[in-house]
């Protein structure tokens, strides 16, 4: 499978139309920034960001699975790969973002100022 | 599936050597693994942005209040236009450089070689690109005064659009001397002089009564903001940086300490101390990847041109640099979105 000899160029556009399309929503949605979704809140982000994220990990699902051809791969080598960066950066961020939330709001209810 | 398959027939010498439990052969192998690692890297670099960023939530800059330059469209506002075109390019050459290792699967010399080429140049494209983008960060647009206290100073006028330092500063009969090698000991000099002394920013400040001070705080809606006095609040917006009233513009700028132009690893124009530190940081380290990806991808042409993969009768060095190349491409992905799009 991995070494299949057919030529694979049809795809190859196919997902450079869905990157491109999927860049191009992005672009204009961070251009217009729509009232509704950039001051609704979801779990302490506003719906626009969580578009932004969720469509950026579409598109780097094509890069990794098409570009990269991981889909080619076999299954312990796709799973070697994608499950540590996937376990280490979710708990990575999960600390830091938590972490950082916490000095945020030890410093907005102290008496340091930053704004003098 | 497979993979099953392909240790049942390699069973007998499992230890024997010889056999790819992964399918793939070792330089394949660890080229995957050299990129897990290189993108935890990355993950940590932008983990660090993020927690500095929700660390300074209320104060961040706005990217698209920064990024708004575009080629030959001087004095124009086009945020983020530029990076677009920038993430097309690298794409693209993404999309390129997969063609040249769909034609090195069928042993095609002259279509790796066209591929090839193209990604090259689109990632020369893409590095110059990022130069520029750069040059434009550090020279700065408009300018600002950091206070004693550390905070930052920008200037608005009365219909709460940005104006820069050099439409409303005067000019005042002073001396002001760089320090220099030449005026001091050897190992002593400062950072090169702005544009106008504080002097001059708060006597032109004084001679235009339109001049308001926009803080880095983001302006939130609510009944505390809308008590404060000291805010503008017609100028203001929700979810905007706060403009001050005029006279406690006044007093904000009587407290200002040094005049900031561009950007640099000290302080920037733009907002928090960090902000400029984490671009200059994590799109460099991003720039250093496209150029040695640009390198490797050279050797390589070269060496399909010399027909070294032909007479190998595989092309698969052209699949591993082109796995390092895709990689740089999808951490741009990622950059793209959290430096210029959250």
């Amino acid at each position: 499978m991995a070494h299949e000899h057919v030529s694979n160029t049809k795809r190859i556009w196919l997902v450079f139309g869905i990157l491109s399309v999927v860049t191009t929503v992005e672009v204009i949605l961070g251009i217009i920034k729509p009232e509704s979704l950039h001051m609704t809140n979801f779990l302490s982000m506003n719906l626009l960001n969580w578009i932004f994220i969720i469509l950026t990990i579409f598109k780097a699902y094509y890069i990794i699975w098409a570009f990269m051809h991981l889909e080619g791969e076999t299954a312990s080598l796709r799973w070697s790969v994608v499950a540590p960066v996937v376990f280490l950066v979710l708990y990575l961020l999960f600390i830091l973002l938590v972490e950082a939330d916490y000095v945020f709001e030890v410093f907005k209810r102290s008496t340091i100022k930053w704004n003098f | 599936m497979e993979a099953t398959a392909h240790t049942a027939h390699t069973q007998q010498k499992t230890w024997g050597g010889g056999n790819e439990p992964l399918g793939a052969n070792y330089g394949k192998l660890m080229m995957w693994f050299f990129i897990v690692s290189d993108a935890l890297t990355f993950s940590g670099f932008l983990a660090a942005y993020g927690f500095s960023r929700f660390k300074f939530i209320e104060t961040w800059p706005l990217p698209d209040e920064v990024f708004t330059h575009f080629p030959f469209l001087h004095g124009v506002a086009a945020p983020m236009y530029y990076v677009a075109l920038m993430t097309f390019i690298l794409i693209f050459s993404s999309v390129t450089m997969v063609l040249a290792v769909d034609a090195g699967h069928q042993m095609n010399k002259k279509k790796v070689t066209f591929y090839m080429f193209l990604t090259i140049i689109g990632g020369l494209i893409f590095v110059g690109s990022q130069a520029w983008e750069w040059k434009n960060f550090i020279k700065g647009e408009y300018g600002a005064v950091e206070t004693k206290g550390g905070s930052l100073l920008q200037f608005v006028d009365d219909t709460g659009k940005r104006v820069a330092l050099a439409d409303f500063a005067v000019d005042l009969p002073e001396e002001r001397a760089e320090l220099t090698r030449s005026r001091s000991t050897w190992f002593q000099s400062g950072s090169s002089l702005p544009s106008y002394s504080l002097a001059e920013v708060q006597a032109g400040f004084k001679a235009h009564p339109n001049i308001r001070v926009r803080t880095e705080v983001l302006y939130k809606d609510d009944a505390a903001a809308k008590a404060d006095k000291s805010i503008d609040h017609s100028l203001t917006k929700h979810k905007h940086k706060t403009i001050l009233t005029r006279e406690a513009s006044e007093q904000f700028l009587a407290n200002g300490a040094i005049v900031v132009e561009g950007a640099n690893l000290v302080r920037n124009e733009y907002g928090s101390k960090l902000f400029a530190d984490f671009f200059f940081f994590i799109t460099g380290f991003h720039g250093f990847h496209v150029f040695s990806g640009v390198i490797i991808n050279f050797i390589i042409f070269l060496n399909v041109l010399l027909g070294t993969y032909e007479k190998r009768r595989n092309y698969e060095m052209v699949e591993k640099v082109g796995l390092y190349w895709h990689f740089v491409d999808l951490v741009w992905v990622f950059v793209f979105t959290f430096f210029y799009l959250v």
